[in-house]
């Protein structure tokens, strides 16, 4: 075996950024676990032939490799390869030498739910919390395509772990400043009416690595706390309506039925406009990681008011000062004052291709292409640059375009051969055109700089280089 | 199939309602207003769960707790990750829970229960919640006034004597009460 570099990628140093310690911690840690990953990629890359290629592919390589050796040692015989090898979500299975001349798998031999070819491996990763209970993992965007996140890559935040809920025990309790308080179970919330819409759930601390210069190395890491589903449930006006809201109430409490019992507070506009509760997603049922059986989906606003596990529904005339509206999810900006309820995410958009330890094979035609999302509604336009933000192009985008969704867009682009700089912006329905980093340091942060203050709510636009040879690196800060 | 009348309607709840109740399809419901699923909860049904503190006192359950009786459980139960100082245990992944008072803003921000909530109440409805972190809720209301009235004694909030209840709690000012202002996004100001 090929020995691996084993000091990994190299990251800036933050030290000339005096930052508090319990920051300069935290962006260390998020350095950490995406050296890890990359580094577990290296060394398979070291053993295959595809390391020039622009997607590469090592677990396609290895496994042909691995399945050929076992086949000559077996000699006739099947041989029985360990389950466990292959990626999560997949099943390993012997690979032919021809698949015309043996007859494939039975059908459905896998007991009537799919899972994933063994040669596609991506993965959310952890942040490297000190718990693993309290702690987040990240959409791998690189490889996503269209605007659906499947299931098993939605990122996920959770405070307390993973509850696992019996649904025929489950109940949601709505009481409070109503008329008639009410208990259902699953069953009585699923004769309602119900409703299927495509948005984006996005964690405020998307991208909080990045505010003060270029840290993470890919997409995944600066970007991946973001991902699109189709979510079925009932409108939380339903049931509103169903309680008789009394007048004065003006804040709904959310809670979960976790191990944090997860709390947020709603306002009731927002409870009557779009809100939902949430039960199916991606056509089946809501994953348990993002809330099995029941969330509670708040259209455009930040991740950790979507409540999973949502059990209680309290209505009252005042906002409730949980922990995580106040201690957490707050942004300190220029006088030392904190920003309450900073609840919107605002318009974003990223290049997903070419992003960060990808590779252009030389120069020719490539696509570019990524995903833009807004809070406030539809992406109107999104423009690329490839030379650094002295020209903007419009780029197309794929219908139809969704509020509130991530939005698919692509750019056909001649690459000469020179270095260059890549970056999106967009523009959504309301007029709104993503800042620059700079320009939100300039009006949130201390002395122009985000480092005492905001980690959350990083809208920038983001950049990424591709040099000479190819080779494409995280260029935040400088478009 | 109950659910048959309804797949036709899409939208919005309210229309729906009126077009159904106008299509006579809700002719046979007693509430023709609601569609009047789910059951009334008791109100000890709604008790057992309701478990949140508001800033003005709302929610606090009756009992106390002593400082003194606080520092027992917060040695016994919180110390072994918060620390003895309250300055959190490396590695353990709890937050420092006192100090930092005046320091926010500056370079030495240091957010904690001390200098940065605004409310006590937060602190009660937390641990109440979702502490100790491998028991939560297993705290009894009493532990949990006495817990809090250690730590914010340790941060300089409330007197080596006090005693912490639901008339008490609520009267607790809190050094960044003030801390705290409107969200006035969208604060760059690129239209188009
Ligand atoms: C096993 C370790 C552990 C123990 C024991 C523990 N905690 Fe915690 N505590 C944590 C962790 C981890 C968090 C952060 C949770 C999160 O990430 O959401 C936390 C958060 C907190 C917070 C919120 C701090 C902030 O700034 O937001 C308070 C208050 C708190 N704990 C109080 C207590 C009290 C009181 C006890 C004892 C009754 C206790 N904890 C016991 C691990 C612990």
């Amino acid at each position: 075996m090929t020995k691996v570099d084993d000091t990994g990628p190299s990251y800036p140093d933050l030290s000339g950024f005096d930052l508090p310690a319990d920051k300069l911690a935290q962006i260390k840690a998020m350095q950490e676990a995406e050296k890890r990953s990359l580094m577990a990629r290296k060394a398979e890359l070291e053993e295959c032939e595809c390391r020039e290629g622009m997607f590469p592919n090592p677990i396609a390589s290895r496994r042909s490799l691995f399945a050929g050796a076992a086949a000559a040692v077996a000699a006739g015989a099947l041989p029985v390869i360990a389950r466990a090898d292959a990626p999560p979500g997949a099943i390993e299975f012997d690979v032919p030498d021809d698949s015309t001349k043996v007859q494939g798998r039975l059908t459905n031999d896998d007991g009537g739910y799919g899972s994933r070819s063994q040669f596609e491996d991506e993965v959310r990763w952890r942040f490297p919390t000190a718990t693993k209970e309290s702690s987040w993992t990240m959409t791998p965007l690189a490889a996503g395509m269209g605007i659906i996140t499947p299931s098993g890559l939605h990122f996920e935040r959770h405070h307390g772990g993973i509850p696992t809920i019996n649904p025929a025990n489950h109940t949601l309790t709505v009481h409070g400043m109503c008329k008639t308080p009410k208990k259902y179970t699953m069953a009585d919330l699923k004769r309602f009416p119900s409703e299927s819409r495509v948005h984006f759930i996005e964690c405020s601390g998307n991208g909080l690595t990045e505010f003060l210069k270029p840290n993470l190395k890919t997409v995944q890491g600066t970007h991946g706390l973001t991902s699109t589903s189709e979510w079925t449930g009932v409108p939380l006006s339903t049931i509103l309506a169903e309680v008789g809201v009394e007048p004065g109430a003006a804040w709904i409490l959310a809670e979960g039925a976790d191990a944090a019992v997860m709390t947020r507070s709603v306002p009731i506009d927002k409870a009557w406009s779009d809100a939902m509760l949430v039960y199916g997603q991606n056509g089946e049922a809501i994953r348990p990681e993002q809330g099995y059986p029941l969330r509670l989906l708040l259209p455009g606003f930040e991740g950790n008011t979507h409540i999973k596990w949502l059990r209680r529904l309290e209505i009252s005339d005042k906002p409730f000062m949980t922990r995580e509206e106040t201690s957490k999810y707050t942004d300190v900006v220029k006088d030392g004052k904190a920003r309450q309820f900073t609840f919107m995410m605002e318009a974003k958009s990223v290049v997903t291709f070419p992003s960060g330890e990808m590779k252009l094979p030389g120069p020719g035609f490539y696509e570019i292409t990524g995903i833009a999302w807004s809070g406030r509604g539809r992406i109107k336009d999104v423009e690329v640059t490839t030379d650094g933000g002295k020209t903007w192009h419009y780029a197309s985008m794929q219908g139809p375009i969704l509020p509130i969704a991530h939005t698919r867009f692509r750019f056909p682009w001649m690459w000469d051969g020179n270095p260059a700089l890549i970056a999106s912006r967009c523009i959504d329905e309301t007029g709104y055109m993503q800042p620059t980093i700079a320009q939100i340091n300039e009006v949130r942060g201390v002395n122009g700089s985000a480092k005492y203050g905001s980690i959350y709510h990083l809208n920038g636009i983001m950049a990424w280089a591709v040099a000479a040879d190819g080779t494409v690196t995280n260029a935040a800060h400088q478009v | 199939m109950t659910k048959k009348p309804f797949t036709r309607v899409s939208m919005h709840t309210a229309l729906s309602v009126s077009v159904l109740l106008a299509s006579g399809a809700f002719a046979a419901t007693a509430n023709a207003e609601k569609f009047g699923f789910g059951t009334t909860p008791t109100a000890e049904e709604i008790a057992a769960i309701n478990i949140d503190v508001m800033p003005d006192g709302r929610g606090y359950p009756s009992g106390s707790g002593t400082v003194a009786q606080g520092k027992e459980i917060y040695t016994q139960q919180c110390a072994s990750c918060h620390g003895d100082d309250m300055q959190s245990v490396k590695g353990t992944g709890a937050d420092a829970l006192i100090g930092g008072r005046g320091s926010i803003g500056t370079e030495k921000t240091k957010k904690t229960v001390e200098s940065y909530w605004p409310y006590a109440s937060t602190l009660f409805d937390y641990i109440k919640r979702a502490m100790p972190f491998t028991a939560p809720g297993s705290l009894t209301n009493d532990e949990i006034y006495a817990v809090s009235a250690y730590i914010l004694h340790k941060g300089n909030i409330i007197d080596a004597d006090a005693t912490m209840n639901a008339e008490t709690m609520s009267k607790v000012e809190m050094p960044n009460k003030d801390g705290f202002i409107p969200d006035p996004r969208p604060d760059v100001f690129n239209y188009r």
